[in-house]
């Protein structure tokens, strides 16, 4: 009896307690080892905090304009200053010709187009009460929004600077704006293809984000590396597969998009699947590299949700990319997200082509090889 | 180009540290071809990461050499396309089937025809019955016997098993050193660490390696011989051993005292201390004392304490 009443016996409250307790000690410990998480704790509020704050705008200013000028007139030019003024305008392009107009605007480069006529001055001096004509790419319905609204002030703010205009009842000239690729203002319409992408990124990062460091966690790496495989090999071993998973994904969206949604397709349906494939690819690299880069799947994980984050916030997904700052748009051209946005929302929505979305193109190209490279460079040949 | 036709490894002054601890000091070894070679240490001695530096997972601080001829610094592609190793933790794909395990490695070693090669090792290792389960499903000795079908399957020139045997029960391991003599048999040259007794008697040569440095090396009687170790070994009529070997171990001239079932060894270095340390017990009637070959686990143990007094 004497050694049963030495070992302590405790109630059933205080057992539940201690083991609790134990086992709180014991994940603090293992969480106090795991320095990268430990880091991230605090890095991942602090730095998307600071990111996301001052990035996003939801009432977005200095929205690319392109002016197509068809004559040279006083009048025209205080138009131009009025543009300006308004804060929501920056004249990024003067063009000379409808097709350069048009242009622009399906490859994204401006958000506005505004056509100055010819003999328009003559015609306000006449009283004619002649139009400008204001396209807008109305695939995100949101940035285009405000700088619409501001639009109306604009015959004012004109006529200020220029005293030739002859008084009268009612403003001397009509602003004619054409709401091209969404008229009636969609919004599901810019939803749906940017969800493509963002779909695509969330579940690619993942498949090739785990896929060296399970690799490491499980033990299977020591007799890969002892095997005569490159790690180019490895890489390519591990990305295909998931290229035709990321397909498959893709198309779902897609149909899915134009079935249920009524997306339209206006531009080639092959256009948007090599573009597509070059996106999932980018990707699967980039979270192959995170693979490389973790010690263990949960920094894996993390690594991928913080790169998951800006792609949403940053990319124009879910803010207008054009509101934003011009250091967070810098961060944005850095994403593939952005560039895909453009691409899928360009295909589907304006019709784009290749050579309007070569620059996105390119840029996807790019940081594919770029991820490529750094997975390479940082997987390790040995267990040193 | 003799010296590598014959000789399988040959490496001088590996050293290896780790966060400034050195693992492995300046160790030397041959490895004639066609031999099985013992690896022999406890625990932490660097016998893995020998193993790791000679097929080129680890890169060794100083120190150099050659694997089947292959510079083990500059060649190691070369090295792995010839060389299986056989990793102490099971480290094929849990999630795989026996068979698909093994059609994974012949096609990562280029073989014409991977289920072919698949095929005649699942025959070779009596595997039929299992060739559809998932590794992870397999038993200890099902597991070891997959792995080393694994590593033999590209057919090397040369094994490196890293404690195939630990945690296998002596059925299994009878079966795998059958099979690892077999190989030998045909050419193939075995690096095996091991930490059982009896398992460095079926080697042809051993070596034994503490705290990172190669102690011994030879056959195992070479070894033997080489330590100088007197043994006596002392049985008691009334079978109670554990004083006397408590008393006998504090006596000045005894080295060691170890349990050998009804028996103890008595094993010191200096014949003639010996001898004087172990006088008055030879008179008692109870005691029955022969004078003994050592055993290699007391040339092991004693190796063991005379380099940790030089190196600690």
């Amino acid at each position: 009896m004497t050694t049963l009443s030495a070992t302590p016996v405790p109630r059933a409250s205080g057992a539940f307690w201690r083991r609790t307790w134990a086992m709180l000690i014991k994940e603090f410990i293992q969480l106090k080892r795991d320095r990268v998480s430990f880091a991230m704790i605090v890095m991942i509020p602090l730095v998307q905090l600071l990111l996301f704050g001052y990035a996003i705008n939801t009432n977005p200013r200095h929205l690319p304009t392109a002016v197509l000028l068809q004559e040279q007139s006083d009048l025209g030019r205080s138009i131009l200053k009025a543009i300006q003024n308004t804060a929501y305008f920056d004249v990024t392009h003067i063009v000379h010709d409808e097709t350069e107009f048009d242009r622009l605007l399906a490859s994204s480069a401006v958000l506005f187009a505004i056509e100055i006529p010819a003999n328009f001055e003559r015609a306000v001096r006449r009283g004619d009460r002649p139009a400008l004509l204001v396209a807008v790419d109305a695939t995100d319905p949101v940035a285009a929004g405000s700088a619409m609204a501001a639009l109306g002030t604009l015959v004012q703010s004109a006529l200020l600077h220029d005293r030739a205009v002859p008084d009268g009842p009612g403003a001397p000239f009509e602003i004619r704006t054409h709401a091209r690729y969404n008229p009636a203002a969609n919004t599901s319409l810019n939803i749906v293809p940017g969800l493509v992408g963002t779909i695509l990124t969330m579940t690619m990062l993942i498949f090739t984000a785990l896929s060296v460091t399970r690799e490491i966690e499980r033990g299977t790496m020591e007799s890969l590396l002892a095997m005569p495989i490159t790690p180019v090999e490895i890489m390519l071993g591990k990305i295909v597969p998931y290229i035709i998973v990321g397909f498959v994904q893709a198309s779902l969206i897609i149909g899915l998009g134009i079935g249920l949604f009524g997306v339209p397709l206006l531009g080639s349906l092959l256009l948007l699947a090599l573009l597509s494939t070059l996106f999932i690819t980018t990707n699967l690299s980039v979270g192959y590299t995170f693979s490389t880069i973790a010690q263990n799947q949960l920094q894996a994980m993390q690594m991928s949700m913080m790169f998951f984050l800006p792609n949403i916030l940053l990319s124009g997904f879910m803010f207008p990319f054009a509101g934003m700052p011009a250091w967070a748009q810098w961060i944005g051209e850095l994403l593939p997200l952005t560039h895909y946005l453009r691409i899928v929302r360009g295909i589907m929505l304006k019709g784009a082509a290749l050579a309007d979305l070569r620059y996105d193109a390119l840029a996807l190209a790019g940081l594919m090889l770029v991820a490529m490279l750094i997975a390479i460079s940082r997987f390790r040949r040995t267990l040193d | 180009m003799t010296a590598a036709a014959d000789i399988a490894i040959d490496v001088e002054g590996l050293t290896k540290s780790f966060d400034g601890r050195k693992v492995v000091r300046n160790l030397s070894m041959r490895v004639k071809r066609g031999e099985i070679y013992g690896f022999l240490g406890p625990n932490g001695s660097g016998k893995t990461t020998t193993i790791r530096m000679l097929c080129g997972l680890l890169t060794p601080d100083e120190g150099s050499g050659t694997c089947l001829g292959y510079d083990i610094r500059a060649q190691a592609d070369e090295i792995k396309r010839h060389v299986g190793y056989m990793t102490q933790r099971f480290s094929l794909y849990q999630d795989l089937s026996v068979r698909e395990n093994l059609e994974f490695v012949a096609r990562l070693y280029g073989l014409a025809r991977p289920a072919a090669a698949a095929r005649a090792v699942i025959d070779r290792l009596r595997l039929e019955d299992r060739q559809a389960q998932l590794a992870g499903e397999l038993s200890g000795g099902w597991k070891q016997r997959l792995a080393l079908g694994a590593c033999t399957l590209p057919n090397p020139q040369l094994l490196l098993l890293d404690e195939p045997t630990a945690g296998v029960d002596p059925k299994a391991r009878r079966e795998f050193w059958n099979e690892i003599h077999a190989l030998a048999a045909h050419g193939l040259t075995v690096l095996v660490s091991t930490h059982y007794m009896d398992e460095a008697e079926r080697c042809h040569e051993i070596a034994y390696i503490a705290y990172g440095v190669l102690l011994a090396h030879g056959t195992v009687d070479e070894v033997i011989a080489a330590s100088r170790l007197v043994t006596y070994t002392v049985s008691a009529r009334d079978g109670e051993l554990s004083a006397l070997a408590e008393e006998l171990g504090r006596r000045a001239g005894v080295d060691m005292v170890a349990p050998f079932g009804t028996s103890l060894h008595v094993c010191a270095r200096d014949e003639a201390a010996l001898e004087a340390a172990i006088a008055p017990y030879r008179t008692q009637p109870q005691l029955a004392w022969t004078r003994s070959e050592p055993s290699l686990e007391d040339v092991f143990i004693d190796l063991m304490g005379r380099a940790q007094d030089r190196l600690q």
